[in-house]
């Protein structure tokens, strides 16, 4: 009887274990059970909104900076013209700005540098887990959607970017809360030189807040939209459309 | 059947052989989904931890920079297998979107239970040592009796003893409240939030590095506590767990 029951309580106790790795995987393939965990980012998203409001994430003196930064995502970009716009230290660039704006905007690197600056050195986290310190200048985000002038259906600021996946151009997007934080610039330097290739030359964006893959690199264009239903693959960048990553990176 | 005995109500003491109360509905629905929740955090943390498997201290931490644990040469650079992570191919963001779910229902069942703990005066009555169980002299006996596999028992068995009371104040006190806000410490929207929190740890890197920590000390904890179990009567034990009833090893011979 107890032998028995031992091995019942052994075998019930090895089913469960193989149980629960298979169950996982089985759960994890479920989109009801995905949709369920995915429903997290929402309460994450809400629940820090309200504990950060608009505090500014952690600035670093010149001292606590990584002595090396890490290029992580595309080190390079393929394109033609970025190439020979690369070449040409990005005389005859332009940002776009357009989608729901009142006046579409073109900003030459020049004009990008003519506008107030913002210097920050923030801490740089990436979704895998490692961090790098370093200094970051460009104009903010906010004063340029403003000039724009949003119309009364934006509600999206959207990335795009001049680097590829394979065929696919790699795109990010943040809300407007997130567009007119203060710390939200268009990093041209960092580290007191201008962006380096690897880096994302000419521009790129600095979400403090948020994860690495938000920080889009090799800005092209900024599209301001009402949804990000209908644009690649609807969930708002290319992380998050090809691997399921949350769109709100906060943590 | 031997007679059913609530301490509470009972005028006549519980003695050996007796099924007493031991664990409240509230302690054992814990106890169960904190399981099952922490064994999912700890695989898709493992799958966390394999997309970069390097620990640092301080506020920042790269490739280029000294690391205190590197097991990039393990396993290629996956230390942790598939059996025992989640999902068992390898996908940081899956792992994430399960440990990012998970961690909402541990800090929120945990923040419940320490309320409860506290207000209901469980947590004072049954976990907090006594001045007397603290002395070495007292816990060495304790250390010496458990090495030797001498549990309590009869009257003895009805309270926890001093080590049973410090390794579960150390879960429920320090390890899991400490996994929660080491979590918390990595957030780049709680640093801005909360800028405290990653000062407490010393960086964002050092909160990465004790939220390993603390994950492989409760690793360590449900070791000791499974061997625990299946020494004390695992039979009892799972009963006391589940149903709440637990009958009182009998008196020792040599035990007065």
């Amino acid at each position: 009887m107890t032998l028995s029951r031992r091995k019942l309580i052994g075998i019930g106790a090895a089913g469960a274990g193989g149980l629960l790795l298979g169950g996982c995987d089985r759960l994890n393939d479920s989109p009801g059970f995905r949709q369920g965990l995915a429903s997290a980012e929402g309460l994450t998203l809400r629940a820090q909104r309200l504990l950060m409001g608009d505090a500014l994430a952690r600035e670093f003196s010149e001292r606590e900076m990584s002595p090396s930064f890490r290029v992580n995502g595309n080190a390079r970009v393929e394109d033609s013209g970025y190439r020979r716009a690369l070449a040409s230290g990005f005389a005859g660039w332009t940002l776009k700005v357009d989608g729901l704006v009142q006046r579409p905007l073109a900003f030459s690197l020049e004009a990008l540098k003519a506008l107030p600056q913002r210097r920050q050195i923030t801490r740089h986290d990436c979704v895998e887990g490692w961090s790098a310190i370093g200094q970051w200048q460009g104009p903010q985000l906010g004063p340029i959607l403003a000039a724009a002038g949003l119309l009364p259906d934006a509600r999206y600021v959207v990335f795009h970017c001049a680097d590829r996946f394979g065929e696919t151009p790699y795109y990010e997007s943040i809300d407007l809360i997130d567009a007119f934080h203060p710390q939200t610039i268009l990093a041209w330097a960092m580290n007191g030189a201008p962006l380096s290739e690897g880096h994302g030359a000419p521009l790129r964006l600095r979400v403090e807040r948020q994860l690495g893959y938000k920080q889009a690199k090799f800005v092209m264009r900024i599209e301001l939209r009402a949804t990000l239903a209908g644009l690649y693959g609807g969930k708002g960048g290319y992380w998050e459309d090809h691997s399921g990553y949350q769109w709100y990176a906060g943590i | 059947m031997t007679q059913q005995t609530d301490p509470a109500e009972s005028p006549a003491p519980p003695t050996g052989g007796d099924l007493v109360r031991r664990h409240g509905l509230v302690t054992r629905v814990w106890h169960w989904l904190n399981a099952l929740v922490v064994v999912i955090m700890l695989m898709s943390g493992l799958m966390i931890f394999n997309a970069h498997p390097r620990l640092y201290w301080g506020h920042y931490g790269a490739n280029a920079d000294p690391a205190w644990l590197d097991l990039e040469k393990v396993n290629r650079g996956i230390p942790f297998p598939g059996w025992i992570t989640i999902p068992s191919d390898y996908s940081l963001a899956d792992a994430r979107l399960w440990h990012l779910a998970f961690a909402w229902l541990l800090a929120t069942a945990l923040i419940g239970y320490l309320l409860w703990a506290l207000l209901s005066g469980r947590l004072r009555r049954e976990l907090a040592p006594r001045l007397a169980e603290l002395a070495p002299r007292h816990v060495w006996h304790d250390i010496r009796q458990h090495a030797r596999l001498r549990f309590p028992t009869g009257a003895a068995a009805l309270r926890y003893n001093v080590l049973q009371k410090l390794a579960y104040s150390a879960v429920l006190l320090v390890l899991l409240p400490g996994i929660v806000l080491t979590g918390l410490g990595m957030s780049p929207g709680m640093d801005a939030a909360w800028p405290w929190l990653v000062d407490l740890f010393g960086g964002r890197q050092s909160a990465r590095s004790l939220h390993f920590l603390c994950a492989f000390a409760l690793v360590g904890f449900f070791v000791v506590h499974i061997a625990m179990v299946v020494l004390a009567g695992p039979l009892n034990e799972l009963r006391a767990i589940i149903t709440g009833w637990y009958r009182l090893p009998p008196e020792r011979e040599d035990q007065p």
